[in-house]
């Protein structure tokens, strides 16, 4: 029994291309079951998300199995062409474990792939497209992921300036659920930021704008308050994250200002985000005690390292995935097993 | 018999010990299963072998040097285990078993410490109850000591911008603020309990050294708590106060005791 795939993703194919072969939702198990249906293939798992769609089978050999893919894909939305890849074997194999350890994702090591991949199987497997061969290949692709989360730092740190807020904030609040924020300036950056913060469960937003109406419009947008940018020391005593992203061209917080609201706070720790230019805080407010002031720089270069860190890792990623793809390999080239330990299976599928 | 116990216990210790050596090199700094279970394993040997040795003596095992170690490194794995898992402090155990580790191995390679009391004296309960108290108290303050090198840790890559492995590990600074100051809170409470039962037990002219010592440590934690409570001292010099007040009493508790001991 061989195992292929047949598939496009974003780094064979444009969004236009990849929505013309996507597969809804909805349809993932059906399709699924047409195509273990067709001749040459045995099992059948598909993969749709908005990065891939990709085609994985069991049949007997790779050419009737590809022929059977593309049957499949030309009946649905036309010939698949040349942003069509075709791995067959140990390549297969490999490229599925590289896919559910995000090494193949547009962000490098992100972990969303893993779930749609997990959906696909179980849509697949409860619909009865699967069986022993890509049951125990998707199982093992699933401890692969687990494997290199776990023991790499392919997964560590975040890789986008938003993200990285966010993850700070919780560094030093731990939930946010109670967490105040106040945004002073409202940018599309500090929108951004704020709604990456709220999507944690954030308490509550105050927006302050030298334009107050500009505040109000972003305040009822985020579900907030607008307050006017004159007062926005009154309300500070209550924030604990404050963004800063006003077109002013001097700093707006300065020691001067914050250290005697700072006594006010009962010891509670001050998150600010500076992501204006010029900058918005003044650099000495990160040396107040219990404040940590990071700029559109400092945000940008820990993501930077976060990106690096994972590309370093990759190496490390590549050597654990081709030990697992040598062993699946194996297993699969000893053949059927007995009867008895093939009942006993625990994924249950159909031989 | 006892014994076996308890180097059964540093045994897994030194278990969580290579696991944080490991973890440190490796650069994959997070709680482990392993670390959690080693550290269970050797608190439940370290327990066998306190239950043995009070049978053996018939009292609390506090006799000796050696036997305030082992109490001490048990009531820290003993927090460890109660607030651990409460404020997500898993890593707590990277930092607890390497502690633990050092102070049961130097109890084990040092015989001298472990000279048994050679005149059988009636147990006193506010005596039972004075030594528990106190060396329990001082498993928290170590405790709050570890929280507060790990709040230092990762306050600093905050303020600093530079964040290594362990920053991803590390639990946020609030909770180990918190942490750091329940545990103070605690071993300061215990050791009211454990100083009161002491004066208790009367004989205090002959071990008038100790008595300063032990009201000198309850007034310094007193202080850091009351600064604490009263928002007159910030996180991060509770964290540094509560570091220096556990070296102090570690540097210190070894010759308090052999000047008390010379004395009565």
């Amino acid at each position: 029994m061989e195992i292929v795939c047949l598939g496009l993703s974003h780094h064979t194919a444009p969004v236009e291309l990849r929505e013309k072969f996507a597969i809804p939702e909805h349809a993932v198990a059906t399709s699924a079951v047409e195509l273990s249906r067709q001749s040459g293939v045995s099992e059948a798992v598909i993969v749709s998300t908005c990065n891939r769609v990709e085609l994985y089978a069991a049949g007997e050999t790779p050419p009737e199995a590809f022929d059977a893919l593309a049957r499949f894909i030309a009946a649905r939305a036309g010939e698949p062409g040349d942003a069509f890849f075709r791995h067959a074997s140990q390549r297969s194999v490999q490229h599925l474990f590289r896919v559910v350890s995000g090494l193949d994702s547009m962000v490098l090591g992100e972990t969303e792939v893993l779930g749609q991949v997990k959906k696909a199987y179980q849509a697949a497997q409860q619909a009865g497209a699967t069986g022993r061969h890509l049951n125990k290949l998707f199982q093992r692709a699933f401890n692969v992921a687990k494997e290199v989360r776990t023991n790499t730092n392919i997964t560590r740190g975040s890789v986008s300036v938003g993200s990285v807020a966010v993850e700070l904030a919780e560094k030093i609040f731990g939930r946010l659920r109670e967490c105040h924020v106040m945004i002073l300036g409202a940018g599309e950056m500090s929108e951004l930021t704020a709604g990456a913060l709220q999507a944690r469960g954030v308490k509550a937003i105050f927006v302050a704008n030298r334009t107050y109406d500009r505040a109000a419009e972003l305040a009822a947008k985020m579900g907030g308050k607008a307050i006017h940018f004159d007062d926005w020391a009154n309300d500070f005593h209550v924030v604990d994250i404050l963004i800063g992203s006003t077109a002013a061209p001097h700093p707006v917080v300065t020691v001067e200002k914050i250290a005697p609201l700072m006594r006010t706070r009962q010891d509670r720790p001050l998150f600010c985000i500076d992501l204006a230019v010029p900058r918005d805080f003044e650099a000495a407010v990160n040396n107040l005690e219990g404040v940590y002031l990071y700029d559109i720089d400092s945000l940008q270069q820990i993501a930077d390292e976060s990106m690096s860190v994972r590309q370093q890792e990759v190496v490390v990623c590549e050597q654990l995935i081709a030990r697992h793809v040598t062993e699946f390999s194996e297993w699969l080239a000893a053949g059927p097993r007995p009867a008895a330990e093939f009942r006993t299976h625990p994924e249950g599928g159909r031989p | 018999m006892d014994r076996l116990f308890l180097v059964a216990s540093t045994f897994c210790f030194l278990l969580g010990f290579a696991y944080s050596m490991h973890a440190l090199g490796a650069r994959v700094y997070r709680p482990s299963r392993l670390n959690f279970f080693s550290i269970l394993a050797g608190f439940l040997c370290q327990t066998a072998f306190l239950y043995l040795r009070g049978e053996k003596i018939g009292r609390c095992p506090l006799t000796n040097l050696f036997e305030v170690f082992i109490f001490l490194a048990w009531s820290m794995v003993l927090f460890y285990l109660l607030i651990g898992p409460t404020y997500r402090l898993s890593l707590l155990g990277v930092f607890t078993s390497p502690l633990v580790f050092i102070l049961q191995i130097g109890a084990l390679l040092l015989p001298v410490l472990d000279k048994t009391v050679a005149v059988k004296v009636a147990v006193n309960p506010w005596m039972e109850l004075h030594a528990a108290a106190s060396i329990v108290a001082y498993g928290a303050f170590a405790l709050a000591g570890i929280a507060g090198v790990m709040y230092l840790v990762q306050e600093r890559q905050l303020k600093t911008h530079h964040l290594h492995s362990i920053f991803f590990h590390l639990p946020p600074i609030r909770d180990l603020a918190v942490a750091n100051r329940r545990l103070i809170l605690t071993g300061f409470a215990l050791l009211t309990v454990g100083i009161a039962s002491g004066f208790a037990v009367g004989s205090l002219s002959s071990h008038l050294v100790k008595i300063v010592w032990s009201v000198g440590v309850w007034a310094l934690y007193g202080f850091i708590l009351s600064a604490e409570l009263s928002h007159r001292l910030s996180p991060r010099r509770g964290a540094w106060l509560s570091v220096v007040a556990l070296a102090l009493v570690l540097c210190t508790l070894w010759g308090i005791r052999f000047i008390d001991q010379a004395a009565a």
